[in-house]
């Protein structure tokens, strides 16, 4: 049952979309791999059969009214989560992108490493890539950037399969990025001097339907990131919190 | 130069009423009224006394009262629409707090029915 978690429990959550072909194999595939674990698929009011298919593979799902876009459907999950109390929270994306074969990992570098996030990441070591040229030199350009912002190196900056412990989950409840959130959340954590630690997974190609990535929307994401980042750094709401 | 300051004067009438109406008729809050009531205050004052608009002339260094005339009613329009993007920021944030906040209490009634379903099946 989902609503009251153990101490130490972890729940997974899987942001969908119009993801109905592949959240089904998704949530199957998470549950062959941690099972007894609560996975919880946000819909973010499709219009496909997402919420159905989620339930019938054995996911609970958290229904939004309306299209929020991903930074506010992730962070019902995270609010839900919270209020919970869960301790650890894994996301994965529902296209079937992110191996659930590498939850394990997340999970015992969280638990261990004490850092408040810990990213699966395709670059950690070479042969986890599946991504397309121009993200990829999107994904240099960002680590060149955040390299002074967050003082460490990251090589995977917009990697969605993501592990976070309760520390990190309290803030994301509170205040996470609407929009293309994964890079803007790593510096909202380093405004709260919080750590973060890759490890090595491999990504797939989705499972089923379309990216909503066009070349015109990959220049719209660079500006709005650099502009998010920037505004994070800023924010004098963030200073006062690190005191 | 007057016929151009004539209908900046009609502008701002036709504004002022349509604000009124608006109001009147509860399409927009008092709050958010203001702002647009001001602006057509402030036009029909500059576009109607000749010693405002000197004056005006003089203090932006423009010199010339159609032009000044034009650049304040930018000014003016550019500040209510800057206000109005706070706003709607705020909407928006308001709203999706509102919509999450609908989503998680759904999902706590939809498994309180699931839980008193299961219990009277036992």
């Amino acid at each position: 049952m989902i609503r009251y978690p153990a101490r130490d429990d972890v729940l997974i959550i899987v942001p969908a979309y119009n993801e109905a072909g592949a959240v089904g194999g998704v949530v199957r595939e998470i549950r062959a791999v941690v099972p007894g674990v609560p996975v919880l698929v946000i819909d973010d009011c499709s219009v496909d059969a997402t919420a159905a298919v989620a339930r019938e593979a054995g996911a609970h799902v958290l229904s939004v009214p309306y299209h929020l876009g991903l930074g506010g459907c992730v962070q019902a999950g995270y609010k839900l989560a919270f209020e919970l109390g869960y301790q650890y929270v894994i996301r994965l994306d529902g296209d079937g992108q992110h191996d659930p074969r590498f939850i394990p990992d997340i999970l015992k570098t969280l638990r261990e490493s004490g850092c408040q996030m810990v990213i699966g990441s395709r670059y950690v070591k070479q042969d986890g890539k599946a991504t397309s040229v121009v993200r990829g030199i999107g994904i240099r350009f960002f680590r060149l950037i955040l390299r002074p912002i967050l003082g460490a190196r990251v090589y995977d900056p917009t990697s969605g399969y993501v592990g976070v412990n309760r520390q990190a989950l309290e803030v994301f409840s509170r205040s996470f990025p609407l929009e293309y959130p994964e890079i803007e959340a790593l510096v909202v954590l380093q405004r709260r001097a919080f750590r973060f630690q890759e490890v090595p997974c491999v990504m797939r190609p989705r499972q089923a339907g379309r990216s909503t990535i066009t070349p015109v929307r990959s220049v719209y994401y660079i500006i709005h990131v650099l502009l998010g980042v920037l505004v994070n750094i800023l924010k004098f709401e963030r200073r006062l919190w690190r005191r | 130069m007057q016929g151009f300051l004539n209908i900046v004067s009609i502008l701002s009438v036709v504004l002022f009423i349509s604000v009124m109406h608006s109001l009147r008729r509860a399409h927009i809050r008092v709050e958010h009224s203001v702002s647009w009531l001001a602006a057509a205050v402030a036009l029909f004052i500059l576009s109607t006394a000749p010693g405002a608009l000197s004056a005006a002339a003089s203090w932006t260094g423009l010199e010339d009262g159609p032009l000044t005339l034009v650049f304040l009613a930018f000014v003016v329009f550019l500040i209510v629409l800057y206000r109005f993007s706070r706003v709607i920021s705020d909407l928006k944030d308001a709203n999706i707090a509102l919509t999450q906040k609908v989503a998680i209490l759904e999902f706590h009634l939809r498994t309180w029915h699931e839980e008193q379903a299961s219990t009277q099946n036992r």
